[in-house]
């Protein structure tokens, strides 16, 4: 049954409290839980930093918010704390990234299914097709690094395929930012939507140049470099999809909403009790904190917030694969890059554009998104499988060393 | 490129790199008093607390084929605990396609720095490689034949990839040389050893001798990797030290402890 935000009313603000035992809990298993369980956890985190990131901004602009959205955000960094902590910690930084990428994927698409918006909807395909390139990249680092196969983390729900080439990626910085929404007549879950990826994406850029560094080897550091830098273009495509007019209480409750309508689609996805249990939990908080903030916004700006909420929150994310709509895109808009805020062509793009001088200028010592998975294919068990099987069977007499 | 790894220089580590701050700081330590009673058994309650409320890092998955499937529900009537042995193979498995990947970065070491006197060679760095791989696909065929699936990771692949975690890190980082390397590899090699002794002890307990004669054989080709491996390392310290090659050492045998 859809939630109605407007009745539901969560639990105070005041009664939203932890201990650091319940803080950091039983992680999920790397093994034995569903891929879309490390999708979810990896995703939420990405909400809750850009939760703390938004109102951190907010505060450092704005006097009279300062005292409220300290107490909403020190909430909001226990509830990101407690979500983060449930990655394991057999999961390294390397499968911790296939992870990210899936979410870039799958998140991304359901998204671009359902957004009403024809242009916002063009966008999250376009940022996809990338996403979906990091996500073979790395899956050739995990396999060539450590000889380890990248869809134990996916599990058979992702394909892992070239996607749109990490190395054309580079774009001029103007030609990653896009028209805003109109927040007058923009629908909700179009506001929804661009909060929600612009959050990933830009977790995942914090998170790729927090990780970057432990790794040894120099492709390895270079990729995560490379790799990162595009999710920094990433995240200043989709921060532009905000309509920069909205106020900052506006904004303020757009994501709270935001927050409140991807806790309740990882309830409606969840099969883990343990887990099911905090996406409960913390949708209960985020409508209280969204209450808090609806009061602030109605007293300061004298308006009534059901004029920029949905009453009913939309259908949840499809927490699901999303092969098919994958490889459709794959195989129409693979070719397209972006000049300014339009989408053309590659073919149809002047050899001497900005964005190509900017590219080839990255590329010319050597690209590490090429050389890492130089002939690189997925194929089950890794590449070394294969190789071990073309040496033939080792119980019809063929000696074992 | 450097070749050597103990050179003196301005290491800033040791407490005997500043003198007067390192005598100031030991006093200012010593005079301020803790802010709670105890020692760090404190640390070990709460890990076993946690260790209680833990499922472990995962499960074994079922049988892949209905011949799987049959021989697991024959076993388990006949009281054994089938996986056991899936688990241990899923380990092995997995440490031996890492394996070939630590070997393919020892080449290309072998390849920017050169070796040294009584050091790798190519052949041999290619032979154990080689070695890996064979292993590697002679476990992946037990599993399949046994009707398990040879991609999944067993919680025991899981357990020993954390374990080894630094391995490839050294194997991969370009300031660490071929003798480095070495000293990861050996840590690698001194486990496998060990570790292919159990399966095999473990195979002939549950019944599979055909498996473990083949094993034995990966083990027989196993000792002579850690013999080469630890060769190399030894005779590339001496050349360092510049020491004059003495016999191997090796523990006395006390009686075993109780």
């Amino acid at each position: 049954m859809a939630l109605d935000i407007f009745q539901e009313k969560g639990v105070p603000l005041d009664r939203q409290v932890f201990t650091w035992k319940d803080l950091v809990r039983r992680p999920y298993s790397k093994l034995d839980d569903d891929a879309f369980t490390r999708v979810c956890v990896i995703y939420m985190n990405g909400i809750l930093s850009d939760a703390l990131r938004t109102k951190h901004a907010m505060s450092r602009m704005n006097r009279e918010l300062r005292e409220q959205l300290a107490i909403i955000r020190r909430v909001e960094q226990f509830e990101q704390t407690l979500i983060n902590w449930l990655n394991p910690p057999d999961q390294t930084p390397l499968e911790t990234t296939l992870g990210f990428e899936q979410v870039a994927i799958e998140v991304t698409a359901s998204v671009a299914l359902r957004e009403p918006d024809p242009y916002l909807a063009q966008t999250y395909r376009f940022g996809l097709l990338e996403d979906f390139d990091h996500l073979y990249r790395y899956g050739a680092l995990y396999d060539r690094l450590e000889g380890k196969d990248p869809n134990n983390i996916t599990q058979s729900y992702t394909d892992i395929l070239v996607g749109r080439p990490t190395s054309v990626e580079h774009r001029y910085p103007v030609d990653d930012l896009r028209r805003p929404y109109d927040r007058r007549t923009a629908h909700p879950l179009t506001k929804i939507h661009a909060m929600s990826i612009t959050a990933a994406e830009n977790q995942t850029h914090d998170y790729y140049m927090t990780v970057g560094p432990f790794f040894s080897d120099p492709v390895a550091r270079q990729l995560y470099a490379e790799i990162a830098a595009i999710e920094e273009q990433h995240t200043s495509m989709y921060e532009s999809l905000l309509d920069p007019d909205e106020t900052l209480l506006e904004r303020c409750v757009l994501h709270e909403a935001m927050q409140v309508y991807n806790f309740y689609s990882c309830l409606a996805y969840e099969k883990n009790p343990r887990i099911k249990e905090i996406w409960q939990r913390f949708l209960d908080y985020e409508l209280g904190q969204l209450h808090h903030v609806i009061q602030l916004f109605q007293k300061a700006e004298g308006r009534d917030a059901a004029e920029i909420l949905p009453k009913t929150l939309p259908e949840p994310i499809g927490f699901k694969e999303h092969r098919e709509f994958v490889r459709k895109t794959l195989n129409e808009e693979e070719d397209l890059t972006s000049i300014g805020t339009d989408y053309v062509r590659l073919a149809e793009v002047p050899r001497d554009h900005r964005s190509f001088v900017y590219r080839d200028q990255l590329n010319s010592d050597g690209s590490p998104s090429e050389t890492v998975a130089a002939g690189y294919q997925w194929i089950p068990g890794t590449e070394l499988a294969a190789r071990a099987a073309r040496m033939g069977s080792v119980y019809e007499g063929k000696k074992v060393h | 490129m450097k070749k050597t790894t103990s050179d003196i220089g301005m290491n800033r580590t040791g407490i005997a790199t500043s003198p007067i701050d390192s005598a100031d700081i030991t006093q200012a330590a010593l005079a301020r008093q803790p802010s709670h009673l105890g020692d760090e058994s404190l640390i070990l309650k709460v890990r076993q607390q946690y260790a209680l409320e833990s499922e472990g890092v995962g499960s074994v998955p079922p049988p892949v084929s209905l011949k799987g499937v049959a021989k697991t529900a024959v076993d388990m009537l006949k009281g054994s605990k089938p996986t056991v042995f899936i688990d241990k193979l899923g380990e092995r498995a997995a440490f031996e396609r890492t394996g070939v990947r630590l070997y393919q970065g020892a080449l290309g070491k072998l390849e920017a720095l050169g070796s040294w006197e009584g050091g790798p060679t190519r052949e041999g760095l290619e032979r154990i490689l080689n070695d890996e791989l064979s292993h590697f696909g002679l476990v992946t065929e037990a599993l399949t034949k046994l009707g398990a699936d040879p991609t999944a990771v067993t919680p025991s692949a899981d357990v020993v990839a954390v374990a080894s975690m630094g391995i490839p890190a050294v194997v991969s980082d370009p300031r660490m040389n071929l003798r480095d390397t070495l000293s990861a590899l050996l840590v690698a090699e001194l486990t496998d050893n060990a570790c292919w002794e159990m399966l095999i002890e473990l195979a002939r307990g549950v019944g599979h001798d055909t498996l473990a004669d083949r094993f034995q054989l990966a083990l027989d080709a196993e000792a002579q990797h850690l013999s080469m491996v630890r060769g190399w390392l030894s005779s590339g310290v001496t050349l360092e030290a510049r020491a004059a090659p003495m016999p191997q050492a090796e523990a006395t045998r006390p009686a075993p402890l109780v």
